[in-house]
């Protein structure tokens, strides 16, 4: 099937580490295909070549901490025509959402020698509780294969698979046994999102909870085994608040656990 | 082991310890790939092994819901270990499928994918897991529509039981009657004796392919003492279920009980993370996914495993079938325990335990059977297809 026009790319960057841009780049084997595919209009980590817009199809990333980051996701809206985010930083404020359970002025005096150059938000929060997002992208970085199942959709106007179960369908399928029932190792996979393979269980590590929560998470469910397994609340507080901290059921079961 | 084969060979011999590796041999020199339990990642899983030495020698579990633990069983023992996560339909219903590919270039070409049945000798099959092929024989090739791949399979396995001396804490075959001694569908069935000064298997052939294989291995004739000694074996295992099912009037029991509010209760603690489906040894959900190349100029479908616990699994135009998790657990306990019944002319359930003992949080299907039973409220009557979407919701 013979694409008429290449479809304008761009990828912009806002709060994050880069890892998930780096995924873009990480594709190696596909990269030529990509390249092929669509024309990468606007990449700062990877070519110093940018094109204008209007661009097909954006991809975002990192979460918005700045009032001049708040300022420039609007232009990227404008700019694009389909506005995809991509990672944790992205879709629910990532690991620097931390901030939004504590005092920030307080945070940037401990952290900062003069705080005063400081200019910072109080909260870290997605993009989509800024500008209309048409497609999240989970992970934490994401996943290559889901990104280039993203793409590849978005070119055949297509609905991306890219499952909300939870991670335990991942690990059943490749045979992993149970981390938490065989060890005794808590794990969030029962209530996260699949898409990385199940990969931590498969090394005999709990899930994290990279991919944020899955679809109808039973968090509470969770938490009141994970105490039978011996763990506290506040260690639960922490279970709950890592890079999908701010995530709306995370966040929820999170603050159950700090009172 | 075809499945129309039938067990009509009783004799019995005696293979010694020592001469297991000969039986394994003789299936190696057949040209069987030898599937057996073997100790991985604290669990015991199935996969391919080498030799006796990859058995979980000397290892057996403890199993309760929501908790494995492997442990230091009898020193020497093969088959110490109850079932672990794993179950035997992994090899003939794959957990990842491809179906098909198809390129596009200038005209679309459909190509289905050959799949090649490996003739597989699966070691260590109990007498549940029989019963959970006999379950899958009729859904995937039992009737209308056939299964190609799973037939395939099927018709090219060596199939060696072993009947359980042990029963684990959330064993009930006794409930649902298949087990803990394996009756049919296998060419030799073994029974594990381990005594101070003799350690050996009472061999019971079930084929005339088992025969014919179990000729070229060291045996001799058991004797009635020998026999005798398995049955106890067998017997003691069949009175310490860790588990039971009481399975009186059960279809009807849950086609009374689908508004019970103790479903609500359930739904509290179920994760809907899907577990309980995926180790199931007759579940056999599956979603076909297809999968574009980036410059669309090929694509391939993927059938993968699925489970009624997932929210795609229920959607269709207008939203999700089973919204809650107390529809969706709902579904699960009474398909698998009375609407199968209807569907397939037995229960889906073969009291395996293992949806008990994997289950996260360790709901455990007998119990909630009981709590139906217990509680239960029939509302018998017909019910409006409005207020039926309701409940479902």
């Amino acid at each position: 099937m013979e694409r008429k026009n290449k479809p304008k790319i761009a990828v912009w960057k806002f709060a994050s580490c880069d890892g998930c841009q780096l995924s873009l780049l990480d594709c190696e084997d596909e990269l030529l295909t990509v390249a092929e595919a669509v024309e990468i209009a606007y990449f700062p980590e990877a070519t110093s070549v940018s094109v204008k817009g209007p661009y097909d199809v954006s991809l975002v990333e990192g979460s918005i901490t700045t009032q001049h980051d708040a300022e420039r996701i609007h232009r990227v809206r404008r700019a694009s025509k389909v506005l995809i985010t991509i990672g944790a930083c992205a879709t629910a404020g990532g690991i620097q959402a931390l901030r939004n359970f504590k005092d920030t002025k307080a945070l940037t005096a401990m952290v900062y020698a003069n705080p005063k150059y400081i200019e910072t938000l109080s909260k870290s929060t997605p993009i989509a509780d800024h500008v209309f997002v048409d497609f999240e992208l989970r992970g934490c970085p994401i996943s290559k294969k889901q990104l280039l199942e993203v793409i590849g959709a978005y070119l055949d106007g297509r609905k991306p698979i890219t499952p909300h179960y939870s991670v335990c369908v991942e690990c059943k399928r490749r045979g992993t046994p149970c981390v938490m029932v065989a060890h005794g190792t808590p794990c969030l996979g029962p209530v996260t999102q699949a898409g990385c393979n199940a990969l931590c269980p498969a090394y005999q590590r709990g899930c994290f909870g990279c991919f944020g929560p899955a679809e109808v998470p039973n968090t509470r469910a969770l938490a009141e085994q994970w105490k039978v397994l011996g763990k506290s609340p506040q260690d639960l507080v922490r279970i709950f608040r890592t890079f999908n901290a701010y995530a709306d059921a995370f966040r929820k079961e999170s603050d159950v656990h700090e009172s | 082991m075809t499945k129309s084969s039938k067990a009509d060979f009783k004799s019995r011999f005696v293979l010694e310890r020592q001469d297991f590796q000969c039986l394994l041999d003789a299936l190696n020199g057949q040209g069987y790939r030898l599937i057996a339990p073997t100790p991985r990642d604290g669990a015991v899983v199935y996969d391919e092994i080498a030799a006796v030495s990859d058995l979980p020698i000397g290892l057996t579990d403890e199993q309760e819901r929501g908790t494995y633990r492997l442990k230091d069983g009898d020193p020497g023992r093969l088959f110490g270990c109850g079932l672990g996560p794993h179950s035997w339909k992994k090899f003939l219903y794959p957990a990842e499928l491809r179906l098909w590919n198809a390129h596009a270039n200038g005209s679309l070409a459909i190509t289905p994918d050959d799949h090649h049945p490996e003739r597989l000798a699966l070691i260590g099959v109990r007498a549940c897991e029989l019963g959970a092929l006999r379950v899958l024989d009729r859904v995937l090739s039992g009737g209308q529509y056939h299964d190609t791949v799973y037939e395939a399979q099927r018709d090219h396995l060596f199939i060696v039981a072993v009947n359980c001396g042990r029963a684990g804490n959330t064993c009930f075959c006794a409930s649902m009657n298949t087990g803990p001694r394996a009756e049919s569908g296998f060419d030799l069935a073994l029974t594990e004796i381990l005594e101070p000064e003799r350690h050996y298997f009472v061999v019971e052939v079930g084929s005339e392919a088992g025969q014919r294989l179990f000729d070229g291995v060291p045996h001799q004739s058991a004797l009635e003492a020998d026999v005798q000694k398995a049955t106890t074996i067998i017997e003691t295992t069949a009175t310490h279920m860790g588990r039971h099912l009481d399975t009186t009037g059960i279809k009807d029991l849950l086609y009374a009980n689908f508004e019970n509010s103790e479903w609500d209760e359930v739904a509290a603690r179920c994760l809907t993370c899907g577990n309980c489906t995926l180790v199931c040894p007759t579940c056999f959900c599956t979603t076909v996914e297809d999968v574009a190349e980036l410059t669309g100029a090929s694509a391939q479908r993927i059938r993968r495993w699925d489970s009624c616990f997932t929210m795609d699994f229920s959607y269709v135009v207008g939203g999700h079938v089973r919204a809650s998790a107390r529809s969706r657990y709902r579904q699960w306990l009474t398909h698998k325990l009375a609407a199968w019944i209807d569907q397939f002319g037995s229960s889906g359930c073969v009291g395996c335990g293992r949806c008990i003992t994997w289950c996260p949080v360790g709901i455990d299907l007998t119990e909630e059977a009981k709590t139906i039973r217990a509680h239960s409220q029939p509302k018998p009557e017909t019910k409006s297809r409005k207020k039926i979407h309701h409940e479902n919701t």
